[in-house]
């Protein structure tokens, strides 16, 4: 829409990947004079606003001169030589596929800076404000934020390693030191134990598998691997570098079974940390499939992908069930853990998609990747505001023997959260809606080489799965939103408080593009479709 | 005359004294330093401190006019193209991570021979590390023998030198035998390669080894196993490990960290040289052998490091060791992947040795920091370390996620994926996802260790089994306090090796560029 020239791109794009580093660097430093504010603690968080805030600003900028005529070529490209030895370029640039995922991860981490710095000038004097600084707190999401934004801007396979490997030490710390132990077996600092171990161990043996791609193909630059559509690389180097960077990016996506460490690891994690976590760590898993084990090892992505499907399958029906046994009365369900669940569930429809290997349903999953982000972010938002005003997320305790009543008692955030429960399951006209309606399209009409009964059977469970996804969310919003309210007199629990303003300040931008999103799909689709026929097609229309 | 002066010229070897300059110059200020002692008097001792480093220094600086590579001297006289020592690159990255290591190990200790001989500690350090500056570059079984053994010798001494400990002398005994043995192992195993080839420099021993055949062959594969045996027990490789932790915690800190560092560079060194350079046609023997004790290195120390308690006496520096043998399972898988795919894998494990160098001396130099205040140094005694010295928390848990090869230690991330890249290019799979599960072990206790320096001071629950007393943790407080105030040797030793490590970050190819190309 701007016409800014290739090199401002190229500054804005290394920018947004190299500030937040800096402005990492920046918030261990004392504040210079005349940042001080009124205390150090709103000195920083005010610094890490103002950082993300800058990163976003020039992802939408970026975003805007964006070339969308031409969405499948890669702009912004930055090449460099960085470790010759290594054969290791920095090698950057961002198409349809990635410019999406670039500015949601801006604007998620701008969202949650926001909320905590707003939070932290609402309530200056929790316990939680007495625990570890803030100063560490920011530096923490400013590296979390530089991980994640270069994971999406990347093409050198082992800068992706790199980058991939960059989000887990700060995840770690924000869930071993600002999370919450309650509902977590062993605690806060096992449920960060399991989720760094977990993740570690996928992405070394991700490793194994781009060093596998890398050295028998001789380069590992996406681009060129995925122009060649795996022409170099022989069927059974294809078949184990697939199992190998699958299994990686399974562990991060997550698929089931191996999901495990997501669970405990929402429950902990501060609100914030869950954002992120749902909202941008798990799509680094999925764009990864698409980015790299799609165009560069299509050989052995068809062998996997019947499995791949199937998995993907199970996870959906696995995780509605979890979240149906969780939102029980009487099973003292942790609304976090579950909307968690309820994640595992979602991403096995953006993996469906994914393992059909047609243009529809890769599509599909990078749709329902970005509008996973917004409602799940939004729910653990809410959820997160919940739990500050409940002082517990447990299903039970908020919900009582009536419900929690939140309709009468604080009815905007009742509605709001029936909003983003009804997003989540996949209604019409909002975002939850096309994504998975596209990849049950997909699965159809699978690739060439695929069984196509097979796919069939996958596309009923899932369209099954989508009914137990309705059902669960029904159950909660029955649970919390309704109910009898509590009358004057009796003083049933702690006052609630209805949405703040700076909370309305740091949702709406998610409500407002999950409607958009929902409503003009094609703003995303024109976006990521070109790029997708191109990485299907080996780079060649 | 004239013809006895022609026969005697034939026989005596031209030197080239520049070429051998970095390992004669530490010589020569080890004696220097002993004599010097004599003279000197006592309250004028931190001199000795300042000889030893200047001449480190020197040697380091005598290794730049050496950087092209490819000089060799002490040739023999009937054959010019087979010597005993040669200056190409692999010695000269050897010997500038030797001489850098003993450089850092002499900073560290500057604080701490308050309590040792100061004369003595110092020639057998610069002692020990001439011998480790010259194994890499021998090129023949005698001098390589014998730079060993000038390296080990000083060693044994130095770990014992704390008199009337009774767990130094312990440890140094320990040191002692194991490495006698291996030395006997090892001397086995040489003279029946000699046997068997009647050749001991390492070039010709590689061609001969080809045409050795009947009960000869049986020979020489058993000398070269031998060699190896005798090597990884130097090497500290599984199953011969067992003395590391116990001679690590009982040796002066410094010393400790030398044998980390230089140690392992002095077996390893001498390793490549046996395999790569001398054995090269018995690559189908040693590859699999060295792939197997890497597998167990690396499992053994990191699964033991794991369990080590937070309230044990000198756990910081047991997990080391620990991690050390760990980390030496790492720097094996390139050599045995030079069995399968030449010689061009072992530049992995040199760009290994030079991270795990800079960053373990840089972990051990915060250690000696913490101990000056916490005698007993467990891991307990780190909790809280960022609250009361905030530099020294980051630089040590830079150093650790270093070590465990995770960002921001990205050099360290770098440096594991060579060896990986090594691993997977000699279709070594196997090798490489032990390594890959090691890895992740090894950092649950890195990461716990990077935690606990974060966390609140006195939150931790009260410490396990029996309770130390107060009196002795905070012994070294006592004495006139001269042991609270700040060294300027650490900080400096910090400060170097996280400034190196930074760097690395940075620029990686500064020590990656000697993976995959040929050094030789």
């Amino acid at each position: 829409m701007l016409d800014i020239s290739e090199s401002v791109m190229q500054l804005l794009l290394a920018l947004i990947i190299v500030g937040p580093l800096v402005g990492a660097v920046a918030a261990l430093l004392p504040a210079p004079p005349g940042l001080r504010g009124k205390s150090p603690e709103q000195a920083v968080l005010r610094h890490g606003v103002t950082v993300t805030g800058a990163v976003l600003v020039a992802a939408i900028v970026l975003a805007l001169g964006f070339d969308r005529d031409h969405a499948s070529r890669m702009q912004a490209t930055t090449d460099i030589s960085w470790i010759a030895a290594l054969n290791v370029r920095i090698h950057l640039g961002i198409d349809g596929i990635s410019l999406p995922l670039l500015v949601l991860t801006a604007l998620l981490t701008f969202l949650c800076a926001l909320y905590s710095y707003f939070k932290q000038g609402h309530q200056p004097l929790t316990q939680r404000a007495k625990g570890p600084s803030p100063k560490a707190f920011v530096a923490l999401i400013l590296v979390l934020e530089s991980g994640t934004l270069a994971t999406f801007a990347v093409l050198d396979l082992l800068l992706f390693f790199l980058a991939f490997e960059m989000v887990l030490i700060p995840m770690y710390f924000l869930i071993a030191r600002w999370g919450g132990s309650e509902g977590v077996p062993g605690g806060r600092r096992a449920a960060a134990l399991k989720f760094i171990l977990y993740t570690l161990l996928g992405s070394v043996v991700m490793l194994l598998g781009l060093l596998l791609i890398g050295l028998h193909a001789g380069t590992f630059d996406m681009v060129a691997l995925a122009t060649d559509n795996g022409a170099g690389l022989s069927t059974s180097v294809q078949v184990t570098a697939v199992l190998a960077i699958g299994l990686g990016l399974a562990v991060k996506t997550p698929m089931w079974p191996l999901h495990s460490w997501l669970p405990d690891a929402h429950t902990a994690a501060p609100t914030v940390g869950s954002v992120l976590l749902a909202g941008v760590l798990l799509k680094m898993g999925t764009y990864g499939f698409v980015r790299i084990v799609l165009p560069i090892a299509p050989d052995g992505m068809r062998v996997f992908a019947p499995y791949l499907a199937a998995l993907a399958v199970a996870g959906i029906v696995y995780g509605s069930l979890a979240c149906l046994a969780l939102a029980k009365e009487g099973a003292g369900g942790d609304l976090k853990r579950l909307i968690a669940y309820s994640s595992v569930g979602h991403m096995g429809f953006v993996l469906l998609g994914i393992a059909t290997m047609t243009p529809t349903g890769v599509n599909g999953a990078l749709f329902a990747n970005i509008a996973h982000g917004l409602i799940t972010g939004l729910l653990f938002f809410l959820v997160g505001a919940l739990k500050d005003r409940y002082g517990t997320a447990d299903l039970d305790t908020l919900a009582g023997a009536t419900g929690a009543a939140l309709y009468g008692r604080a009815p905007r955030l009742g509605g709001l959260l029936a909003f983003a429960a009804v997003a989540s399951l996949g209604l019409p006209g909002l975002a939850g809606f096309w994504g998975e309606m596209l990849t049950m399209f997909a699965a159809f009409d699978p690739a060439e080489g695929l069984s196509r009964p097979a796919f069939l059977t996958f596309m009923a469970v899932a369209g099954f799965g989508t009914l137990l996804t309705a059902a669960y969310l029904l159950v909660v919003v029955r649970r919390v939103c309704m109910g009898v309210p509590p009358r004057e007199e009796e003083p049933a629990g702690p006052r609630l408080t209805d949405i703040q303003t700076y909370e309305v300040a740091s949702w709406s931008p998610l409500v407002a593009l999950t409607v958009i999103a929902g409503l003009w799909p094609a703003v995303l689709l024109g976006l990521t479709d070109p790029a997708v026929q191109k990485l299907l097609a080996g780079g060649k229309s | 005359m004239t013809v006895a002066a022609d026969s005697a010229a034939s026989l005596v070897q031209s030197v080239d004294w520049r070429a051998i300059a970095p390992p004669t110059i530490t010589a020569a200020v080890a004696l220097v330093v002993l004599v010097a002692d004599l003279f000197v008097p006592a309250r004028r001792k931190p001199l000795l401190g300042a000889i030893a480093i200047g001449g480190l220094a020197l040697a380091l600086l005598a290794l730049l006019p050496l950087r092209d590579g490819g000089r060799r001297t002490f040739c023999l006289t009937t054959n010019a193209d087979v010597c005993s020592y040669t200056a190409d690159h692999f010695t000269l990255v050897v010997q500038a991570l030797v001489l850098g290591g003993a450089l850092l190990t002499v900073l560290l200790s500057l604080g701490d021979t308050k309590e040792l001989p100061v004369g003595e500690y110092w020639f057998l350090l610069l002692a020990s590390a001439a011998g480790a500056a010259l194994l890499p570059a021998s090129r023949d079984l005698a001098t390589l023998v014998v730079a060993l053994e000038v390296a080990s010798l000083p060693a044994f001494a130095l770990v014992g030198l704390r008199r009337g400990d009774r767990l130094s002398s312990e440890a140094a005994l320990k040191f002692f035998l194991s490495s006698v043995t291996a030395t006997a192992v090892m001397l086995l195993g040489v003279s029946f390669v000699y046997a068997s080839t009647g050749t001991l420099h390492l070039g010709e021993i590689a061609e001969r080894l080809y045409d050795v055949s009947g009960p000869l062959a049986t020979l020489a594969k058993a000398g070269v196993a031998l060699t190896l045996v005798g090597f990884a027990f130097k090497t500290a490789a599984a199953p011969f490990h067992f003395w590391v932790p116990d001679t690590y915690v009982g040796a002066p800190l410094p010393i400790a960290a030398y044998l980390s560092v230089v140690g392992k560079a002095v077996g390893f060194s001498g390793l490549v040289l046996v395999t790569v350079v001398a054995f090269p046609s018995y690559g189908t023997v040693w590859g699999p052998l060295l792939a197997v004790l890497a597998a167990l290195t690396m499992t053994v120390g990191n699964v033991a490091a794991l369990r080590q308690s937070a309230s044990r006496a000198h756990g910081a520096v047991r997990l080391l060791a620990w991690s050390s043998v760990g980390q030496a399972g790492y720097l094996l898988v390139p050599i045995a992947a030079a069995g399968y795919a030449g010689e061009r894998s072992v530049g992995s494990t040199v760009a290994y040795a030079l991270m795990y160098a800079v960053v373990n001396l840089g972990a051990f130099a915060v250690v000696a920091l913490v101990a000056r205040t916490h005698r007993l140094n467990r891991l307990s005694d780190y909790q809280g370390l960022y609250a009361r010295r905030p530099s020294a928390a980051l630089a040590l848990a830079f150093f650790l996620l270093c070590l465990a090869g995770l960002p921001p230690g990205i050099i360290g991330l770098f440096a594991k994926v060579t060896v990986f890249s090594a691993a997977v290019d000699a279709g070594l799979g196997w090798l490489a996802v032990v390594m890959a599960v090691n890895v992740v072990i090894a950092l649950s206790y890195y990461l716990r260790w990077t935690a606990v320096l974060f966390r609140a001071p006195g939150t931790l629950p009260a410490t396990e089994g029996r309770p130390e007393s107060p009196a002795e943790d905070t012994a070294a407080l006592s004495p006139g306090g001269a042991a609270v105030t700040a060294a300027p040797a650490l900080t400096v030793a910090i400060a170097l090796t996280a400034a190196a490590g930074i760097a690395l970050s940075g620029a990686p190819q500064l020590v990656l560029r000697f993976a995959g190309v040929s050094l030789f």
